[in-house]
């Protein structure tokens, strides 16, 4: 689960390292792939690990219309302002789920992958296994696309410094809406590798969500292979919890240790401030 | 003239569950109090002191569960159990202001959640006091002031609500207006920059969420003696502790009167819809919120309260162009 978290939270670090920015929807973008991955495949047979690209790109799509939309508006405004447009995204995305789709659980069923397999006798779900190793790969990628192209490169310049990167001829503006796009993108491959293995409804881009924030905050905001680190760390520590005390306390064992971390370094476990 | 309108607010205010005997109005101006009440006093710490917490629901739940719990193992008024409530209430909010008071901006609002989680997750699990099934407040007949409890009409629990919200709105009035209220403007601006003048930044931060979990929980117990029934998933949900900062962040933050008129645009908006559209599952009222939300935060981020302001200056330019043009 821990590459699942990172991933999910890899797409908000990289927004808010462009742009101080937390995309309090991202719970809800999840959601929303996941559902493109059901109906995906309830409707066009297409199995959720080949709907992973299709999630991609719905969610690109998605995120690239959030900033031109919404976030290139407030990008100047105060904290409070971005902090309520993205909430008030995230409001009206749950509940036009619920509007539009019900309060049904989904899942799908009798997936390519499933079964599960014995690692050194410990027995873990098929699905689970290969979504942590896609999610692990999409990860590679993505840490590459950053720090191997040019395109990736103006990216991270323009997370360092927007000016400066403004007057080396970098397009900020362009950049910025790829860098919700790739967002998008990533949580639209950790969606559908999700609901291989998880209902699928309206409210559950929450608890993923609040992991994701936590799971940022840990890595330090906007960096995003501390995000991969501290994405397996709650994946861990939540995995643990729930085998050393009772299941319906694993995730205060997550938010604690947040708390636990912050205090002793505000900046997350890996973050530059 | 403005002395007067307000009078006849304050009468109109006064005067209508004499009008309107029906429980359903009487019951969105008490929800309109209620929810004026509680982000009034998120307002003090948000919106005055720039902390934005989105954990607040913890401090309802402490109202409400404290007074609950008096009442079923001291017998003890729930005009007593609500200073014990909020006293709790701020004990809490210090113990959880002082990690989380490190933390600036977006750190901070996610710390908040997640002790909002944290608490929530503890109520269920908590079997003494109800776990996750809930309490019900002991039903006493007949009505009387001393229970707080009152079955056969609404306008008492209007009055109380209305005395809640004067008081936030009295504090709130009384800190604008006092150094301590300019001391909480100033670390909101810039935290740094009132340090460095001699504010002592983390104890007026603890002096401001202690006001504020005193005020949410005084709300907490009154919603427990309204609806006579509690649960962790009615007073301690992250939603609700969200829908307490957007209806200030609709109104207009930072300001004596955006919260109430916040409330008093949302309350009806939720409750109306509820009515019409109520049992369906479709919550068509809160595709509404977070639409409205998304467009108060681009187009008006001081709120309706910024929008009245403006119009406002709008028109008084426009009459003094009127005015110096004909001189």
């Amino acid at each position: 689960m821990g590459f699942v978290y990172a991933l999910v939270a890899a797409g908000l670090s990289l927004i808010f390292g462009l742009m101080e920015l937390v995309n309090f929807a991202h719970g809800e973008f999840l959601m929303i792939a996941m559902y493109v991955a059901f109906f995906g495949w309830s409707l066009g047979g297409i199995d959720p690990v080949l709907g992973a690209p299709l999630g991609a790109v719905a969610l690109a799509a998605l995120g690239w219309a959030t900033y031109h939309g919404v976030i290139r508006h407030i990008l100047s405004g105060p904290m409070l302002a971005q902090i309520f447009a993205t909430f008030g995204l995230a409001v009206f995305l749950r509940n036009m789920a619920h509007f539009v789709w019900g309060v049904d659980f989904r899942t799908v069923q009798d997936p390519w992958l499933s079964g599960r397999v014995s690692l050194g006798g410990v027995f873990v779900g098929l699905p689970q296994i290969s979504a942590s190793v896609a999610a692990f790969g999409a990860f590679l990628a993505l840490y590459l696309f950053l720090s191997r192209t040019e395109t990736g490169l103006a990216l991270t310049a323009t997370a360092q410094d927007r000016q400066a990167a403004s007057l080396m001829g970098i397009d900020t503006e362009r950049m910025f809406a790829l860098g919700w796009a790739i967002g998008g993108a990533c949580v639209g491959v950790a969606g559908a590798l999700v609901a291989m293995f998880f209902y699928i409804y309206p409210d559950v881009g929450g608890t993923f969500a609040l992991l994701a924030y936590v799971t940022v905050a840990l890595g330090g905001f906007g960096n995003v292979p501390g995000t991969l680190a501290a994405g397996v760390v709650v994946g861990l520590v939540e995995a643990l919890a729930g085998l050393l005390i009772p299941p319906a306390f694993k995730y205060s064992v997550v938010f604690l240790l947040y708390l636990a971390v912050v205090l002793w370094r505000p900046q997350g476990l890996f973050g530059r401030f | 003239m403005k002395r007067a309108l307000a009078a006849i607010v304050v009468l109109a205010v006064l005067a209508f569950p004499l009008v309107f005997a029906r429980p359903f109005p009487r019951h969105v101006m008490i929800m309109i109090f209620l929810y004026g009440a509680l982000a009034t006093a998120w307002n003090v710490l948000a919106g005055y002191c720039g902390q934005i917490s989105l954990g607040h629901a913890v401090y309802f739940g402490i109202g409400a569960y404290t007074s609950t719990l008096l009442i079923r193992e001291a017998a003890l008024t729930p005009w007593l159990g609500m200073p014990a409530g909020a006293a709790l209430a701020v004990l809490v909010s210090q113990v959880i202001g002082y990690p989380v008071f490190r933390l600036r901006g977006h750190y901070f609002a996610i710390a908040t959640i997640g002790v909002g989680e944290i608490v929530q997750t503890l109520f269920i699990n908590w079997d003494w006091a109800g776990g996750a099934r809930g309490l019900f407040v002991p039903i006493k007949r007949p009505d009387s002031l001393l229970n707080l409890q009152f079955h056969e009409s609404k306008a008492v629990y209007y009055y109380i609500a209305l005395g809640l919200l004067a008081l936030a709105l009295g504090v709130t009035h009384w800190l604008e207006r006092s150094r301590r209220g300019y001391v909480f403007r100033a670390i909101r601006e810039d935290q740094d920059a009132a340090a460095s003048v001699g504010v002592h930044v983390a104890r007026e931060k603890h002096v401001a969420i202690a006001v504020s979990a005193a005020l949410t929980a005084l709300g907490g117990t009154f919603w427990a003696q309204y609806v006579l029934f509690i649960d962790p998933e009615s007073v301690f949900p992250l939603s609700l502790s969200i829908l307490i900062s957007l209806v200030a962040v609709l109104g207009g933050v930072g300001s004596l009167w955006g919260p109430v008129l916040g409330a008093a645009i949302l309350v009806p908006l939720s409750e109306g819809t509820r009515v019409l559209l109520g049992g369906t599952g479709k919550a068509l009222d809160l595709v509404i919120y977070g639409a409205l939300i998304m467009l108060i935060a681009v187009f008006q981020p001081s709120g309706v309260i910024g929008l009245a302001r403006r119009f406002r200056r709008d028109r008084r330019q426009a009459t003094g162009a009127a005015q110096a043009s004909s001189a």
